[in-house]
């Protein structure tokens, strides 16, 4: 018996998109997200991110989680567990949430997607399903159906995506503002496009029944083969994703769920997403500590650094002086951004610190020597990156 | 339209207690009840046409505070300090029956042990008794009156003494099996002693942890009485202090409406569709019933939902009611009376246990009997009697499901048991019944007919019971409190969780 | 002739034993370690009982090894290396299998197979269990403190123990409280949903214990076998090279080096005591051995009733001792096989050469194990946990041969009809072998020799009382400054020079070496010698 046969069962399931894929993945670049081969990248992570910035690329989100919530009671779970107020979502519009344990630690961030006034979709990151159902208890009327593996996305991003999918004949797609869902009908079923994304960028993420993943998948890259349709992996999307500030499990936050050690996980204010908390909702999980939150003023907050020089600070200390004497946080993601020329990152900074100098300890390495350096940093009030075009409807012709 | 300062859902005696206590305190105090009488599992009920009893059918450690405080003498409750003697029965009529401190029907040896086991017994309990009519504050002490509690707490802990204390900390969590074997040898005498700590509990002698501390509890009250004249004092003191008590009026839901900008429990709306608005709902019901069923999820955190979903409510425990053309005859006994417990020995108990945790009644059930009617002719017609039995285990969630003919089955199971013991009771029958957990929860509305609420257990007892978050009475919504059974210190007709939980409020 | 006079004798060359007289020897102290076997190592030894074969005859593998002892003794130069497990197959009532394989992904997916809901909810599974983990996996080389001490020493290691708790933050403190009494299957029901996940994770609830699934306490026990770790893996398990004995033999290499003695053949009949201090013991070939110190390996039962005079010891000692709770519920069958078994349900008998076996059943399975256990019997459907340790180990069985580890949960430590006969063990390790016979047809031929060994056997030969693995049961009542009685919990016996350092004492059972290094802290203490124990040492710090 041959040893690859033997683990057979252990090899990573296989996107519904996986074909193409597999032919596009010219460096056999593969990393895993939630039990899926996944590419790294396709040819090379810096074009495909540029790509992303200049014409189109497509990201596969098969592997992100999805769950429909149906039923009578399906808005006022919802609105329960998350924090900001969906009551007033409307039909065939999406909106982006953040969930809290009963401590106000975040446990996950998503999207939810309002397809009917008794049918939502809720995607996120990693798997839920168990506090889904402890969230689910209790109410009369809602069913939870995991549909993470039922449903083939495709997220298609970048400046030339309207045109693309215009081109696909995809009619009308130009009207729809970002958050918005359309439905197309697609070889006697039905192609769901919302206008949402990883990247801060234009773009859109296109949801079909997996049968007729490829098919869309082919004619998607038929319409883009004049506008540079490539697809990208984890490592652009980490990119692009950074510039736009957008926060990462893992790497700005651990899930309040699966942390062991008392408060190492974070609370949306430190994470700069207070915006999302709605203390107008007379109830939602973790009111009462996140007030208390609020009140208090987080521990630390979620900050835009810009550094200065061109080495990134990945995991730096950040101190107040120079002599990198007092510490006042930390870097969770870090990189020179290609679009912006600048020495970006996110950090845990002291709140009270954060009106102070900033410096970062950063050490990099020249042909094995190992050196390090302080470095000033300024605090961004704005996203790195967020062009007029990700806003616009209808978009800019690119 | 009416406004009450608080309403109090359930007219059991911990409702009542805790209404008394209120409307003392000068409230305007409403009790709601869905029975047509006060009572709740205390209350008696007709059961064949002249025989009453009721669910719980012992008074056995009622504090004399409230006693005192609500004056429950002057309203007829006939207190009395010596407990009902205890009868272990043995088959061939070899009883052992403990009385004032005494053990009779054993060997030297145990008779000599008894009592410096009891002294000992009885010191933990002396030192735990003044907690049990306080509020346990939170672990997280925020405050100088919360620290004096554990300090109280601590210091009667070492007042015992350094060999007392090891002993209490060793013993806290003994399986109540351990505990007896330690001790005595005689198998009746050791299954009596344990069942204290097992009665009511999805446990058995040899199940460690949770045993000690139910014993403990049992032994610290003040007074032993009847249900009947507890309740029926309650009644009067609740009502005399000025508190409205409305029988036959179910809750069907608190209301809970936005209150400067959060959810809170505002009244109730009854079943029949009245509402009755109320600065604070006081619910005597058991956790589960009154989150999920009152005052519903969506106004509730997801972990404490959940948690409270997963409180330990399952009964055990059916209640045998037996009409008697006159006094039963237990071989061997020459006086019938006090309460009488069928096990003999503590592997009897763990064997009958072994069958309930896969969801199957006991074949050999165990149990302990009362003849309520010696004590209050008032429960069964002139010279003819009313046998009260808790026969264990019969779960709540049986396998396939309660039905006439499996309920009749058990039943007949723990009548041949006591005939055994008394082989001319099956001619004195009247009437039998037999209501089984399901029956206790769906007539009195206890959440798996656990008529502790839910278990009581180290792990769901003090600042945890029910659970953290709704441990000091009040809740994580506002304008609810807790005041029945399923609070610290928990079960029994005792009335601490009624009294603390009125303190808690007038604080 | 003037009779030497050692500065400790040992009584017992347990890995307990020979890791106490390593640290003393390695004070400088003039030590022996007396064993009543001809091998060494007690539970924790390997023997040829077949020609070619190398049996771990009693405990099977390896998890809470205290590496900061493995280290500071330097048992790698003692030929010990350990090799960690790669994951376990569990097999169902109903013939499913669930592979608990060591890469995450790959685990993920097969949870999936069983409940996507499960999948998900292992993760708050495994970051609760390692928060209790670590919150007891400090106290391991510590002394417990008495509470009803006002000692400095004690206050101080209580508020470590406080501070410890405080640091969990208020929410799990209670969930630690609740999660220290209740049982393994009321715990996984917060988590899981599907059966076999549940009897899977379920099953380290009731190794060695006689308390069962549904018995409130058995939570904890599920954490004292997974607190350990292989590397910073915590909650992995190893196996020894040359079976658990080399774990032993590499002790006793060490305390050599540092110039102890080991005496085989050489049982204690009785500990000397004079003017109420022990002072040596007698063999039981009637020589005396003198010394400062006593230190016993041996259960606390086993020392206080059998190589003691009772009117040696203060009144209720005795009485303590009988009553310390110490009930045999395991049975261990070693069986040589003349080829690597095939199993039932396993896609080409993945994971059989590099994990364990677990015959976990469902929770009722092994609960009714339980429920035949109380009532003296041992069950035709036992839970049993098996390995393979010839796949990896190339030292144990013949090149193509094999010898498979197979350790049962339930078997009484007597009989209801009576004491164990050699009919009856034999009926019981057929019992066993039918078990895997269902999951694995033609097992039985592959039997070339096979070693039943009830509680009784394991009195015999290595003596523990009633065949009890932890030296007592851990629970709360004999756990931390419980353990083995309260006031006796830092390892100084009532009569004075006596010690204990066997795993009747904090932390209790498992090879971890705790208690006998623990044991010699307290010694050395006595004696006003520097320490020669390291401190602990954690991943997660």
């Amino acid at each position: 018996m041959n040893t690859a046969e033997k683990y057979a069962d252990e090899r990573l399931m296989r996107s519904h998109f996986h074909p193409r894929e597999a032919a596009w993945n010219v460096r056999d670049a593969w990393a895993s997200w939630n039990g899926y081969k996944f590419a790294e990248c396709y040819y090379d992570a810096e074009y495909e991110y540029f790509c992303v910035r200049n014409s189109c690329a497509t990201y596969d989100i098969c592997p992100m989680q999805k769950y429909y919530v149906q039923g009578r009671d399906a808005e006022a779970m919802l609105n329960r567990m998350v924090t900001r107020d969906i009551s007033k979502l409307p039909l065939d519009r999406v909106t982006y949430v953040v969930w809290c344990t009963d401590q106000g630690r975040m446990v996950d961030d998503g999207t939810i997607f309002k397809l009917a006034d008794d049918r939502f979709m809720l995607t996120c990151g990693s798997p839920c399903g168990a506090w889904l159902k402890m969230s689910a208890f209790g109410f009369s009327d809602v069913t939870v159906t995991d549909m993470s593996d039922h449903i083939a996305a495709l997220s298609l991003q970048g400046p030339t995506s309207c045109a693309v999918l215009k081109k696909m004949g995809l009619h009308g797609i130009d009207s729809a503002k970002p958050f918005d869902i359309r439905h197309f009908p697609f070889h006697g079923d039905t192609l769901m496009v919302s206008r949402t994304g990883f990247t801060g960028d234009l773009g859109y993420e296109l949801w079909v029944n997996p049968e007729l993943a490829l098919q869309m998948w082919d004619e998607l890259y038929a319409a883009g083969a004049d506008y540079n349709i490539q697809p990208f992996g984890e490592e652009a999307t980490n990119m692009a994703r950074l510039e736009a500030g957008f926060i990462m499990p893992g790497m700005e936050f651990n899930e309040a769920l699966k942390t062991i050690h008392f408060e190492h996980d974070q609370t949306p204010f430190e994470l700069n997403l207070g915006w999302l908390v709605d203390f107008n909702k007379p109830h939602f999980n973790g009111r009462n500590a996140l007030l208390k939150e609020k009140e208090r003023g987080p521990k630390y907050t979620l900050t835009r650094l810009d550094i200065e020089g061109n080495k990134p600070a990945e995991h730096s200390y950040l101190y107040s002086n120079k002599r990198c004497t007092r510490e006042i946080g930390y870097v969770t993601s870090a990189m020179w951004s290609p679009a912006v020329k600048a020495n970006i990152a996110l950090a845990m900074v002291k709140t009270d610190c954060l009106e102070g100098e900033i410096w970062a300890e950063i050490y990099y390495e020249k042909e094995l020597r190992q050196y390090n350096k302080a470095a000033r940093c300024s605090v961004m009030k704005k996203p790195f990156w967020a062009p007029a075009r990700a806003r616009a409807t209808p978009p800019p012709d690119y | 339209m009416e406004h009450y300062d608080s309403i109090i859902i359930g007219a059991g005696h911990n409702g009542l207690v805790c209404a008394a206590y209120l409307a003392r305190a000068g409230q305007k105090v409403l009790v709601l009840e869905t029975a047509d009488k006060p009572g709740g599992l205390a209350a008696s009920r007709e059961f064949h046409a002249g025989f009453k009893a009721p669910v719980a059918h012992s008074v056995n450690h009622f504090p004399k505070k409230i006693v005192t405080d609500l004056g429950l003498e002057s309203h007829g409750f006939g207190t009395s300090s010596e407990s009902l003697p205890t009868i272990g029965l043995s088959e061939e009529g070899h009883h052992v029956v403990l009385q004032g401190g005494a053990v009779t029907g054993v060997e030297a040896g145990d008779a000599a042990a008894y009592p410096d086991f009891m002294k000992q017994m009885q010191r933990f309990a002396d030192a735990l008794k003044p907690f049990w009519l306080k509020t346990i504050p939170r672990a997280a002490i925020t405050n100088l009156a919360d620290m004096m509690t554990f300090g109280r707490i601590g210091l009667k802990l070492r007042m015992l003494g350094k060999e007392d204390m090891r002993e209490f900390m060793r013993i806290t969590a003994l399986p109540a099996r351990d505990l007896m074997d330690e001790n005595f040898d005689h198998p009746i005498l050791k299954s009596v002693l344990c069942w204290d700590g097992l009665i009511g509990s999805k446990m058995a002698p040899r199940s460690p942890n949770h045993a000690v501390l139910p014993l403990l509890y049992r032994m610290s009250g003040d007074y032993c009485g009847d249900p009947g004249s507890l309740i029926e004092a309650l009644h009067a003191a609740a009502s005399a202090s000025g508190a409205k008590i409305r029988t036959a009026t179910a809750v069907e839901r608190i209301l809970v409406r936005t209150k400067d900008g959060v959810l809170a429990a505002q009244g109730v709306e009854l079943a029949n569709g009245e509402k009755i608005e109320a600065d604070r709902v006081v619910s005597s019901a058991d956790p589960q019933t009154t989150f999920f069923s009152l005052a519903g999820v969506e106004s509730l955190e997801i972990e404490f939902t959940n948690r409270i979903r997963r409180l330990r409510c399952d009964g055990y425990v059916a209640k045998l009611h037996l009409a008697l053309n006159g006094l039963p005859e237990f071989t061997g006994l020459d006086q019938v009376g006090g309460r009488m417990i069928i096990a003999p020995h503590m592997d009897a108990i763990e064997f009958a246990y072994d069958e309930a945790k896969y969801g199957e009644c006991s074949n050999e059930p165990v149990m302990e009997i009362v003849i309520p009617s010696l004590r209050d002719s008032s429960l069964a017609p002139q010279g003819q009697h009313v046998l009260s039995a808790h026969v264990m285990y019969a779960p709540r969630r049986l396998k396939g499901g309660w039905d006439d003919s499996k309920r009749e089955s058990f039943r007949e199971r723990a009548i041949d048991a006591i005939a055994r013991y008394a082989p001319g009771i099956r001619g004195q029958i009247i009437h039998s019944e037999l209501l089984t957990p399901k029956d206790l929860e769906s007539d009195f509305g206890v959440t798996g007919g656990h008529w502790h609420h839910t278990e009581f257990a180290l792990d769901q007892a003090l600042m945890m019971r029910p659970t953290y978050q709704a441990a000091q009475y009040s809740t994580p919504l506002p304008g609810l409190y807790l005041c029945g059974a399923g609070c610290h210190p928990g079960g029994d007709l005792n009335g601490s969780p009624g009294h603390n939980a009125a303190h808690e409020i007038l604080r | 002739m003037v009779m030497k006079k050692y500065d400790a004798i040992i009584i017992g060359a347990g890995h307990n034993g020979l890791t106490n007289a390593a640290y003393l020897a390695k004070a400088g102290l003039d030590v022996v370690v007396v064993e009543k076997n001809d091998y060494i190592g007690g539970a924790s030894t390997s023997r040829e009982m077949h020609e070619g074969w190398v049996y771990s005859s009693a405990s099977y593998v390896c998890s809470m090894l205290r590496q900061a002892i493995h280290r500071d003794l330097n048992l790698t130069k003692h030929g010990l290396i350990l090799v960690p497990y790669l994951g376990t197959v569990n097999f169902g009532d109903d013939g499913s299998t669930l592979v608990d394989y060591p890469n995450e992904e790959a685990a993920y997916l097969e949870l999936k197979r069983h409940s996507p809901h499960d999948a998900d909810a292992m993760h708050r599974f495994q970051a609760d269990l390692a928060r209790y983990a670590q919150f007891i996996r400090k106290t391991l080389l510590r002394t417990p403190p008495d509470p009803t001490s006002l000692r400095p020493r004690d206050i101080r290691e209580l508020m470590f123990l406080g501070k410890q708790f405080w640091a969990l933050g208020e929410k799990e403190m209670y969930e630690y409280v609740r999660f220290f009494t209740m049982s393994a299957a009321d715990f996984l029901e917060d988590y899981f949903e599907n059966g076999l996940v549940k009897a899977a994770m379920s099953s380290a609830g009731i190794i060695g214990t006689a308390l069962g699934v549904f018995s409130p306490g058995s939570a904890y026990i599920l954490l004292h076998h997974v607190m350990g770790d292989v590397d910073g893996n915590i909650g992995a398990w190893g196996l020894a090279r040359g079976g658990m004995g080399a774990i032993s033999n590499a002790i006793a290499g060490a305390m050599q080096e540092h110039g102890g003695e080991l005496r085989t053949n050489a049982g204690v009949s009785q500990v000397l005591v004079k003017n109420g201090k022990a002072s040596g013991v007698v063999l039981e070939s009637g020589e005396e051995l003198y010394s400062g110190i006593v230190v016993s390996n041996l259960d606390a039962k086993r020392t206080f009733t059998k190589i003691m005079d009772r009117k040696d010891l203060p009144p209720g000692i005795f009485e303590k001792a009988e009553q310390f709770k110490i009930r045999g519920s395991s049975g261990k069958v070693n069986i040589a096989l003349s080829a690597l078994p095939k199993f039932k349900g396993l896609p080409d008998n993945r994971y059989i050469d590099r994990g364990g076996q677990g015959f976990t059943g469902s929770l009722e399975t092994m609960e009714r194990a339980y429920d035949c256990w109380k009532r003296g019997r041992w069950s035709d459907d036992p839970f049993v946990e098996s390995v393979i340790p010839s796949a990896w180990d190339p030292t144990v069985a013949p090149p193509g041969k094999h010898w498979m580890s197979n350790f049962i949960q339930y078997c009484p430590p007597t009989l209801a009809d009576g004491p164990w006969t050699p009919g009856e063990r034999d009926r019981f390790g057929q019992a066993v072998v039918d078990k895997i016979e269902r999951y694995s047809p033609g097992f039985k031929d592959l039997i070339v020799h096979m070693e039943v060994r009830t509680p009784h056997e394991l009195e015999q030969e290595i003596g523990l009382t009633e065949g009890n693995i932890f030296q007592g049961e851990l629970t709360i009542d004999q756990l931390l400054f419980n353990r083995p009685f309260p006031g006796y919990a830092q390892y100084r016996m009532p009569v004075k020079n006596l010690y204990m350092c066997g795993s009747s004492t904090h932390p209790g059972g498992g090879v971890s070496a705790a208690c006998g290094a623990n044991a010699a802290r307290e010694i050395l203490m006595d004696l006003k010698r520097p320490n020669t124990v390291p401190e602990d040492d954690f991943y997660d710090e």
